[in-house]
């Protein structure tokens, strides 16, 4: 129940209005669209009795009694949802929300059909079931409207202050940070000393010599032993700070690294599935490593400068304030003009950036086409592409290089310029009296210090900026809960016999119910075979099995434990997977026949390769086992690399396996060859294998039609044939294919 | 382990070939003898296979065999096998690849040329952690059973390309 008070305020009154006194408020929907797709805010809101609905075109309110026959259904199309409501006798109403909306609308939707179903049916409302996150499947908590995750990681915008949660990672390194700030500080000083020497060089030893005092060989010895002295300090301080600063930032992003890397080991296939490849290998890889430069480069040097910045200025204030201020007053209007400048270089780059990555992208297109091309003859043309992206890139390298030729020289011609400001104080300074030659010297020596660094500081906004946006990207992986998580107590589970209980299970993928109420009872030791076309919901249900995704409703049981009670690592060492496409790592064929049991002894090796029907070409391999295959390995046919992956199957020896369209890619005569090392594999183990050729499941028990995530028939192939539904429409398609095209029938539509 | 007496007869023909007679007194000519784990357990699992590429014969080890046997086996072996071992790099032509390599070997002095660095490849193994296989640009494999027991000149060599 929701109180109106939750309600946006523009509807609160009228809504309330509306409202009979014990009517309750279920839900409501915002609309930002109106009937001719003008933005215009509108609400539709759910009692529990009736939808009460700002009119379509005026602010007059329209209510509908629930009744059973009332109809909600959503539909969308180039980004506006739209909302009909209908009964029996046609539409009684439609409303339009751009797709932001369309979250609100589906819950709006299902508390519809609750209410509609308690009203028919006289009974209290079910329960709601858990929400899910459309993008992650994460469970959302009842009073959250988007999954947080998610929203973040698509919404928020990239914020400097990301970079302060990098602490999380600094802490252990506290004692070692903080001597590194005090190195900094000391060394800094120290760099400062020099400049300060050269007054009593000037004053008590150089101008005097001039006006007939010979020069005392004590004091400058004194004098510059001091600059010496100051300079090794500088150096050796210097050296302890880069050094251990370094060390700690190069460990932190280690740190960062490895785990973030095996965080995202431990997220669902979801999540993979949704994420490119390349982009979280940029992530951990160059991300990590650019957060790593920022920490121990840019950083690093920023402080330096701002505490040479403000020690230099106290120093400065302490010999003589109005030389002090006229000396640091250009320095913030020339910090700014280097700003503005940088910021437009910065544009510039990015630009190019962009132009390079178009460059690349044709190269990237047609050299993996090159066949087409040339089969196509198109070599002109995209000669032609190619020369026209090179063209825009130099034409924006033109433009740019214009501001930036102009850059150092500019930075070069301010610098001058405040320098001459300080000189033509100075000078008129020392005609009043009011300082000395050698202060004037010291303020120029340390003046020249700080413009050089001014070009420098004026970076940090950008590497900031940009080191702030990969700490996002990290810790958006390191946010993310894995959306098939680990029991708080995960159960033991005992040594499985192999018996699997699908009760009622459905499965939602984002709003699309994939699979509806499947049962089926698994005996230990029977063979299944799955079948039916593709986007029936086999490979979801394998799934589903393997546990890489949670089912929505219902439960997978074995041996009477929920799977999701038990720990994921532990029921997993139980299955064997065998894929259409065998992943082969980058190793020796016995490193990646032990993958699943890295002890296992050259015997057991052997004996399973030999049993998956691989020993002998393996044998024939240059080195045996010790062959090197993986991505840049020996190349192995696609029958023997699948051999060698039913062999690690066989290896750990798993109590349920699972073959996910394993001959499939095959050609007959190897298909023949992996067959009969499946059926090595196979024997007195349970076995849901999924196959395209429906001639490859003749051994199964029992098979099991799908269509369109629901189970149509089972039973074996001869009572299925017998009974002629959709099996033996499914099987005659096959085998007609091989004659003629097969003939569209009832079933020729379907995905 | 106490040598057996052996389920097959293995005799060299006037071809210099080997002749495999089986239990049921069967002859195959031509047997190819194998090592199943040719660089990280030379002497485990040797297979001897027809020469069609059938295995024949499975031996855990060749210690069980008569002695006549197993001689013929190592003998028809050491030729077959052509896996130089790299004691010494004396100089690379240049530590960019390809490069050439002049190396010492087991079997004596030779030239490889590198065609790139993925051609050199650690063997990860229980017990050869510091094994490297080279591979030139003509498919021969040189090893490197211990890159930390090379000698230093070799080993800075090596490190620039690792």
């Amino acid at each position: 129940m929701i109180e109106p008070d939750t309600l946006p305020e523009a509807w609160q009154s009228e809504l309330r209005a509306c409202l009979a006194p014990d009517e309750q408020l279920i839900a409501w929907l915002e609309l930002d669209l109106d009937d001719h797709l003008d933005f215009r805010p509108g609400l539709v809101a759910l009692t529990d009795r009736r939808l009460i609905a700002t009119g379509e075109n005026d602010t007059s309110w329209k209510t509908w009694r629930l009744t059973a026959g009332l109809k909600l259904a959503h539909h969308d199309h180039a980004g506006v949802g739209t909302l009909e409501l209908e009964d029996e006798q046609g539409r009684l109403a439609l409303w339009r929300y751009t797709l932001g909306h369309s979250p609100a609308a589906l819950r709006f939707e299902r508390e519809f059909v609750r209410q509609r179903d308690s009203v028919a049916s006289g009974q209290p409302p079910l329960p709601a079931p858990a929400a899910i996150c459309p993008i992650c499947q994460m469970q959302l908590q009842p009073d959250e409207e988007d999954c947080p995750n998610c929203f973040r990681e698509l919404h928020t915008p990239p914020s400097t202050w990301t970079l302060l949660r990098i602490w999380r990672f600094a802490k252990p390194y506290q004692g070692q940070l903080i001597a590194g700030f005090l190195l900094t500080l000391a060394a800094t000083a120290a760099t400062l000393v020099p400049p300060y020497l050269t007054m009593p060089l000037m004053d008590d030893v150089l101008i005097p010599y001039q006006n007939g005092t010979p020069i005392d060989p004590n004091k400058v010895a004194w004098l510059l032993g001091g600059l010496l002295g100051s300079a090794l300090l500088a150096w050796a301080l210097n050296w302890a700070r880069t050094y251990i600063l370094a060390l700690v930032s190069e460990r932190i992003g280690a740190d960062l690294r490895t785990t973030t890397y095996e965080h995202l080991l431990k997220l669902s296939h979801e999540y993979f599935g949704g994420k490119r490849t390349g982009d979280l290998l940029a992530r951990i890889g160059s991300e990590t490593d650019r957060i790593n430069v920022f920490l121990s480069l840019h950083l690093l040097d920023f402080a330096t400068d701002v505490l040479m910045i403000v020690m230099t200025s106290a120093i400065l204030f302490s010999i003589n304030p109005w030389l002090a201020l006229v000396t640091l007053t250009p320095l913030p209007i020339i910090a700014w003009m280097i700003h503005l400048v940088r910021d437009k270089l910065r544009t510039g780059f990015e630009q190019i950036d962009r132009v390079w990555a178009e460059v690349t992208s044709v190269l990237a297109d047609t050299i993996p086409g090159v066949r087409v091309v040339k089969a196509f003859a198109q070599e002109a043309r995209e000669a032609q592409r190619f020369r026209e992206a090179n063209k825009r890139n130099l034409e924006v390298n033109d433009r740019l290089n214009r501001i930036w030729s102009l850059f150092a020289p500019t930075v070069g011609l301010l610098t001058e310029i405040g320098i001459l400001v300080v000189w033509a104080f100075g000078i008129w300074l020392v005609s009043k009296d009011q300082i000395t030659v050698g202060v004037l010297i010291a303020f120029l020596a340390y003046i020249s210090r700080f413009y050089t660094r001014l070009d420098s500081m004026s970076r940090i906004i950008s590497v900031t900026q940009k080191a702030a946006a990969g700490a996002k990207r990290i810790f958006d992986i390191l946010d993310h809960v894995s959306s098939v998580p680990e029991p708080v107590n995960p159960v033991t589970l005992p040594p499985l016999k192999g018996g699997i209980d699908i009760d009622k299970v459905s499965f939602r993928y984002g709003n699309r119910a994939v699979l509806h109420e499947i049962e089926l009872a698994i005996a230990p030791g029977e063979m299944i075979g799955l079948v039916g076309h593709s986007g029936s919901g086999k490979s979801t249900l394998v799934n589903l099995i393997c546990r890489f995704y949670d089912v929505t409703e219902g439960a997978i049981r074995v041996e009477g434990t929920d799977l999701r009670s038990v720990a994921i690592a532990d029921y997993r060492r139980n299955i064997g997977l065998v894929l259409q496409e065998p992943f082969l790592f980058f190793g020796t064929i016995a490193e990646n026949i032990a993958y699943g049991k890295p002890d296992a002894t050259r015997a057991e090796i052997v004996a399973s390769a030999r049993a998956a029907h691989a020993h002998e070409f393996i044998l024939r391999q240059p080195h045996g086992y010790d062959s090197l295959v993986g991505e840049r390995g020996q190349s192995l046919s696609g029958g023997e690399r699948q051999r060698i992956s039913i062999a690690r199957a066989l290896l750990i020896d798993p109590r349920i396996l699972i073959l996910d369209e394993a001959t499939s890619a095959v050609d007959t005569e190897t298909e023949f060859e992996i067959q009969s090392a499946l059926n090595n594999l196979i024997r007195g183990r349970t076995t849901i294998a999924i196959a395209h050729r429906l001639s490859t499941l003749r051994r199964a028990d029992r098979l099991v039609v799908m269509d369109r995530g629901r189970i149509v028939e089972i039973g074996n192939h001869e009572t299925l044939m017998a009974s002629e539904g959709a099996y033996w429409r499914l099987y005659q398609a096959q085998t007609k294919q091989l004659d003629a095209p097969p003939a569209l029938g009832e079933n020729g539509s379907s995905p | 382990m106490k040598p057996t007496a052996s389920p097959f007869a293995l005799t060299r023909n006037g071809f210099g070939r080997l002749v495999l007679t089986d239990a049921e007194g069967l002859a195959h000519e031509g047997i190819v003898p194998v090592r199943a784990f040719g660089i990280t357990a030379p002497d485990y699992g040797i297979s001897l296979m027809s020469a069609d590429g059938k295995e024949l014969q499975w031996l855990e080890t060749l210690d069980v065999l008569p002695a006549d046997i197993r001689s013929l086996i190592v003998a028809e072996l050491a030729q077959r096998e052509f896996v130089p071992e790299i004691r010494r790099i004396v100089s690379v032509s240049s530590y960019a690849t390809p490069s050439t390599w002049q190396v010492d070997t087991d079997r004596g002095t030779t030239a490889l040329i590198l065609k790139s660095e993925d051609d050199i490849r650690r063997l990860r193994g229980r017990d050869n952690a510091g094994a490297l296989m080279i591979a030139d640009s003509q498919g021969i494999h040189f090893l490197i059973r211990d890159r930390l027991a090379l000698d230093a000149h070799s080993q800075k060599i090596l490190k620039r390309f690792l």
